[in-house]
């Protein structure tokens, strides 16, 4: 239960970066970028094929993330110079990069095991250090002795790599760049009349969110010790799934606190996620299903609570009335008064 | 310094719904000079203020802006050069952010925008300074999201962010028309106090008569994409809204077909 819980939360976290680049398109740009479900196995495959050829995988991540970048702009150039709208350009350029990932592995499934990553780099490393050791003499200390992780390693590694990139985006989101993109999602034209180039700040936007998610595909396909074709269908909601938990749980006063959120969302998305597929009449190809339905769930929970708020204010505002009816007729109306004031 | 030269602009041409809705603009605006414009619905007037904000692109005829030809320069680019409130209270600025980001977006106008921090503590203190000018203790609240603010407050800082980067224009598009008479008196009261502080070269399309009367020294009148009543700086100080509606029959042969105008 335990190790299945500390494999998530490990998932998570990489996941988070995924989640971060779709919060930029979909929340800051106000952009719903369908791209995400291929730059993610861009990055995947990017990443896998330089590995498998013999390159450094810190380097081959780092390349990933650049491929992102360019498959994120074109869905901007084709979004702002084509004057194709967003959900459709988010959608040619998803089947566009189904055939470009093909080309880039040469198949439809790059296997990375037995091969050295950025994730067996930092795992050896870790090995060495032999901190390992003390978390787990710690853990078995308070009874969770059977349920250790493999490594804290990589948790610990990929978490200073989503809090480096979070804090990244936060600053970003403050300089003046920052800000006319955020003011672009917000309201264009007035951004417009401030002099930025609203054109540029979406492709520039599109450009690093999928930056984003194509390095957290290049880290899952090395955690994970495969990079498949498949492996990005409902990315995008999965991340939507993250934006929106996150949001709900921790709440979005001040944009540091909302990439929080965000990465938050993530985890739990796939701690919940686990935790549904450990229920016995569910298999793993009903992950989708689960997660179509989390967000949806999320998204109509807040309405119905507001409404059963609202009706149970309704319902102790007519009990008020009712009181009033039993009074002597000929005082109805002014009592009646007397008690709304009141309440 | 603005200058329009035979601007011509023509809307679904070859088409039954063909309309013209400037014909042969020349208008000549001389630094420090502030312009009001009035006119019946469909005169043209706001044809002739996204043609000078680059929203719009004439059919013939060049703007020219401090004696640069901007006439076929992108919308973003002329924005430098151009300070606007538009008629919506809620146009002109951004919602989800805060009073402060607002007012940076605006101080990077006339500058290139980089990676620096958008409000430094050394802006925020200049925002503080600027704000306190429109007496409605916004300072206070610097880290408001705008969307908070009542359409007067939000207007008002439209103005500001308009006018405190000093641009050659301003363009002002019945700012005050989505308000109610006491924010509409505010916001008059405000613009005329910013235009002469900064002395900015202001052209204002105005459905209100009264207004258009007030404030300025030069006044135009528009109908069917012309400019058919130009006042001068003398004769406007003596001009009455009963004047102005008979000079418009006198000149067209119709009464002024715009009951809003009318009324106000």
């Amino acid at each position: 239960m335990f190790t299945a819980i500390f494999g998530a939360f490990e998932s998570g976290i990489i996941y988070a970066i995924m989640a971060l680049g779709v919060y930029l398109s979909f929340r800051v740009l106000d952009f719903p970028d369908l791209t995400v479900d291929g730059s993610f196995v861009t990055g995947a495959a990017v990443a896998a094929t330089m590995i498998v050829s013999g390159a450094n995988p810190f380097f081959a991540t780092v390349t990933a993330l650049f491929a992102g970048f360019i498959a994120g702009c074109i869905t901007g150039i084709i979004h702002t110079f084509g004057k194709i709208n967003a959900l459709l350009s988010g959608i040619l350029m998803m089947i566009a990069l189904y055939s470009i990932n093909l080309r880039i592995m040469g198949k439809s499934n790059v296997p990375l095991l037995n091969t050295e990553t950025a994730i067996t780099h930092v795992r050896d490393f870790w090995d060495k250090t032999g901190i390992d050791s003390f978390f787990n003499a710690i853990l078995s200390m308070v009874g969770l002795g059977d349920s250790l992780p493999r490594t804290w390693g990589i948790i610990l590694f990929m978490l200073v790599v989503t809090l480096t990139i979070k804090f990244l985006t936060d600053r970003f989101l403050k300089t003046e760049i920052g800000l006319a993109l955020r003011a672009t999602g917000d309201n264009k034209r007035m951004i417009r009349s401030l002099s930025a180039n609203t054109n540029m700040m979406v492709i520039l936007g599109l450009g690093l969110s999928n930056a984003m998610v194509a390095f957290s595909g290049a880290l899952i396909a090395q955690q994970g010790g495969f990079a498949d074709v498949g492996m990005g269908i409902g990315m995008i909601i999965i991340g939507l799934a993250s934006v929106i938990i996150g949001e709900a749980l921790f709440g979005t006063k001040t944009i540091a606190r909302t990439t929080l959120a965000v990465i938050g969302g993530a985890i739990i998305y796939r701690i919940v996620v686990t935790m549904a597929l450990r229920v016995e009449f569910l298999e793993p190809g009903d992950m989708k299903l689960i997660t179509a339905t989390i967000v949806i769930l999320a998204l109509i929970m807040p309405k119905i609570i507001d409404r059963t708020k609202e009706k149970k204010r309704k319902a102790k505002r007519l009990a008020g009335s009712m009181n009033i009816s039993e009074l002597p007729s000929g005082r109805k109306g002014e009592a009646g008064a007397a008690i709304k004031s009141d309440s | 310094m603005l200058q329009l030269n035979q601007i011509h602009k023509v809307f679904n041409e070859g088409t039954p719904d063909e309309k013209i809705a400037l014909d042969t603009i020349n208008l000549t605006l001389n630094e420090g000079d502030f312009v009001t414009v009035i006119g019946s619905n469909g005169a043209g007037k706001s044809t002739l203020m996204n043609i000078i904000s680059g929203v719009m692109i004439p059919d013939v005829g060049s703007v020219f802006i401090d004696s640069h030809n901007v006439t076929g320069m992108s919308e973003y680019n002329r924005s430098k050069l151009i300070g606007r409130v538009f008629q919506d209270p809620m146009a002109g600025t951004a919602p989800s952010m805060t009073i402060e980001e607002n007012l940076a977006m605006a101080y990077s106008r006339n500058k290139t925008r980089t990676l620096r921090t958008g409000v430094t503590k050394k802006r925020r203190d200049y925002f503080r300074e600027v704000l306190e000018s429109l007496h409605l203790g916004l300072e206070n609240r610097l880290n408001a999201k705008v969307g908070l603010l009542s359409g007067g407050e939000r207007q008002a800082l439209s103005l500001l962010m308009a006018t405190f980067t000093e641009p050659s224009i301003l363009l002002l598009d019945e700012h005050t028309a989505a308000l109610d008479p006491a924010r509409a008196e505010l916001i008059t009261n405000l613009t005329k106090e910013i235009v002469q502080k900064y002395n900015l070269t202001t052209l204002m399309v105005t459905h209100n008569m009264q207004q258009a009367l007030d404030l300025g020294n030069r006044l135009i009148m528009m109908d069917k994409g012309q400019i058919i009543l130009e006042v001068d700086d003398g004769q406007k100080q003596h001009l009455t809204i009963e004047q102005l509606l008979n000079e418009f029959q006198r000149i067209r042969g119709t009464k002024m077909a715009s009951d809003r105008a009318l009324l106000s």
